[in-house]
């Protein structure tokens, strides 16, 4: 990846999702002095404070009015500046949703909308603080380009690429203590094309986001050697969908194909998001495979610490991996092992 | 009404007896939490011990008694702030909340009408609450009912503009049973509302908007008493809006003012600096 991304691991052990978001920033900002940003009482709680502190004339705090921040975020696109603009994904994509959609784009225009604390990661905040429809919402915008990077390393990328993109662009983030999905920063990043993290034959899981890093353990779950070197274990593909749309069709038909099973995992509602979005391409393409969408089964979630309700709701590491024994008929491994 | 008195001292001595026990069990659910709103929960306790006590016409045993006042919590960060007195009145019992904002626990950070006794309003994501009063009070006017219709708004809060929209239709509604009461606090996340979204002349906004408005002291118990017992009839023609002035963290003595407590948890240290300092209060 050419220029700007100055992280190393090491720095970003360090550094939430929120606050890679807010350094990045500060970097595009330094080369761009069109860029402007915006929040709406949230400067520290989204990290969007960080470029507020090195560049406090491009920043403006709107107040509790997140309506009016997004509408004036398109004012300032249209008077030549690129606003970049933070708050909760649940205010973000729904207490602004209509100024989303009409005033940034349907005009098309240059304006990046950051979601923080999205999902299920402000668990116990409760249900007016849960954010499991934002994809859904963002993603029936024509225009827009919907966005989930999986970790920190991830939010910079996508932050650097949306510094060249054209059109309004949306990127949901966790509340920042998700730990990385990436053990190094040497891979091609593009929106839109998803990310093969791990290869295999058996089955595909599909995540984005906080998923994906619990997909892999999943995956690595399966691959575990044993003692009296037991073979037969299926061999998972995990892939990293960070771009929601454009989706990255060819990455989902290819999985359904050579794997013949497709498991989608999400913290967000299972209808509207990223598994409804697979299925779409699925079916547009005629490809049929054994198929099934992780995520919020349709409900309210209950409260809790994150780590819990994603227990709960079977997106994390167990969850994924007693998905995949279901959906390919067979035992789960970790049960035989313990008995021997 | 819940509490027999014999005279307005003897009233508001009691209330000030439970302004310490409120403010000592909000600790307590901070600790319990893990962290929780802890400054705006603080600021609206006389408020909140008020009309619980002595204002609301409510039955906590009943909790969903037809012709009962209505309080929302629209600020519904404040759910540390207004569940201890829920429980204190005798909505549930203390020990419920035992397990605070913890795993399908009942009790969040924004509390939740069909989980927790005595709400009557989910709440949490700022500036619906006045609305929903609104379509209450019109309801009651339609049924000929005389109940009343509260709404606790934060200061912040005021800067979402349908708040506006709802106190406009209030009054063109004329509807003299809604009253917003403001938790004047002059603080909100990134810091005071003077500095990040000027609210001011706050007053004279809500008197343009024509609601009868009132400025009073929010820890004072004879001010807030005199107020909400003086308030016109429900069929009176013109909403009522109180502004209370307040201190965020309030009876706490590192906490009282300082924008960086809206949110915190306690170690064992400061927790007992916190209670310290909530017995020390006098209001
Ligand atoms: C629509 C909406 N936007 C943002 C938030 C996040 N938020 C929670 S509390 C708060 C500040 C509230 O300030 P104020 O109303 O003055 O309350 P207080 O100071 O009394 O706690 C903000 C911005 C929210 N809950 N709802």
């Amino acid at each position: 990846m050419a220029g700007g991304l100055s992280y190393t691991i090491e720095d970003l052990n360090d550094l939430t999702q929120g606050q890679v978001f807010g350094k990045t920033l500060c970097d595009i900002g330094r080369e761009d002095p069109t860029i402007v940003c915006l929040t709406a009482d949230l400067a520290k709680s989204t990290k969007i404070g960080t470029f507020f502190n090195e560049f406090p004339e491009r920043s403006f705090n709107m107040g509790i009015a997140e309506q009016n921040m997004i509408s004036a975020a398109a004012g300032m696109a249209l008077a030549g500046l690129k606003p970049y603009i933070a708050t909760f994904a649940c205010f973000a994509s729904m207490r602004a949703c209509e100024q989303v959609r009409t005033d940034l784009c349907y005009p098309n225009l240059n304006v990046t909308v950051i979601g923080t604390h999205s999902g299920l990661s402000m668990g116990n905040g409760g249900t007016t603080h849960h954010a499991t429809e934002d994809l859904a919402i963002m993603r029936s915008f024509a225009n827009m380009t919907v966005t989930v990077p999986a970790d920190g390393i991830e939010t910079a990328r996508i932050i650097e690429a949306s510094a060249k993109h054209k059109g309004p662009l949306y990127m949901r983030i966790g509340r920042g203590f998700e730990p990385p999905a990436y053990d190094s920063t040497d891979y091609d990043f593009e929106l839109g094309k998803a990310i093969t993290m791990r290869e295999g034959a058996s089955a595909t899981i599909i995540a984005c986001g906080m998923c994906v890093r619990e997909a892999m353990e999943a995956a690595e779950d399966f691959a575990e050697e044993t003692e009296d070197g037991k073979s037969g274990r299926p061999d998972i593909r995990v892939v990293n969908m960070h771009t929601i749309k454009p989706i990255d069709k060819d990455a989902i038909i290819k999985s359904a194909q050579e794997t013949g099973t497709i498991i989608t995992v999400e913290e967000h509602n299972i209808i509207g998001g990223l598994g409804g979005a697979v299925a779409e391409v699925l079916m547009d393409a005629g490809v049929h495979c054994k198929f099934k969408r992780l995520g919020i089964p349709d409900c309210f979630s209950v409260i809790g610490y994150p780590e819990d309700l994603y227990y709960h709701y079977k997106i994390d590491r167990e969850g994924i991996y007693g998905t995949v024994c279901e959906l390919l008929g067979i035992e789960s491994f970790a049960d035989d092992d313990d008995d021997e | 009404m819940l509490h027999n008195y014999q005279s307005r001292d003897e009233l508001v001595a009691f209330l000030k007896q439970k302004s310490i026990e409120v403010r000592k069990k909000i600790i307590q659910l901070v600790v319990t939490a893990g962290g929780g709103h802890v400054g705006g929960g603080l600021s609206m306790t006389e408020i909140l011990l008020t009309m619980y006590w002595h204002i609301l016409d409510i039955d906590p045993k009943n909790p969903k008694k037809p012709d009962r006042d209505r309080l929302i919590l629209s600020k519904g960060h404040g759910g540390i702030g207004i569940c201890p007195v829920l429980a204190d009145v005798g909505y549930y019992e203390e020990s419920l909340m035992n397990d605070f904002n913890q795993y399908m626990s009942p009790f969040g950070m924004h509390p939740d009408m069909n989980k927790v006794p005595g709400i009557d309003m989910s709440t949490g994501s700022l500036g619906h609450g006045l609305s929903v009063c609104v379509g209450l009070a019109n309801g009651a006017r339609l049924k000929n009912e005389k109940w009343r219709t509260f709404c606790i708004l934060g200061d912040g809060e005021c800067n979402e503009g349908s708040v506006w929209e709802a106190a406009m239709s209030a009054a063109h509604y004329k509807l003299g049973n809604v009253t917003a009461i403001i938790d004047r606090n002059r603080l909100m996340i990134d810091g005071p509302t003077a500095e990040i979204m000027s609210i001011e002349p706050l007053e004279d906004k809500w008197k343009a908007f024509g609601f009868d408005t009132k400025v009073i002291n929010g820890h004072d118990y004879n001010e807030l008493l005199d107020t909400f017992e003086n308030l016109p009839g429900p069929d009176s023609d013109k909403p009522v809006c109180v502004i209370c002035n307040t201190t965020k963290g309030r009876g706490v003595s590192f906490m009282e003012n300082e924008v960086k407590w809206h949110y915190g948890g306690l170690d064992e240290e400061s927790e007992k600096q916190a209670v310290s300092d909530i017995e020390k209060l006098s209001l």
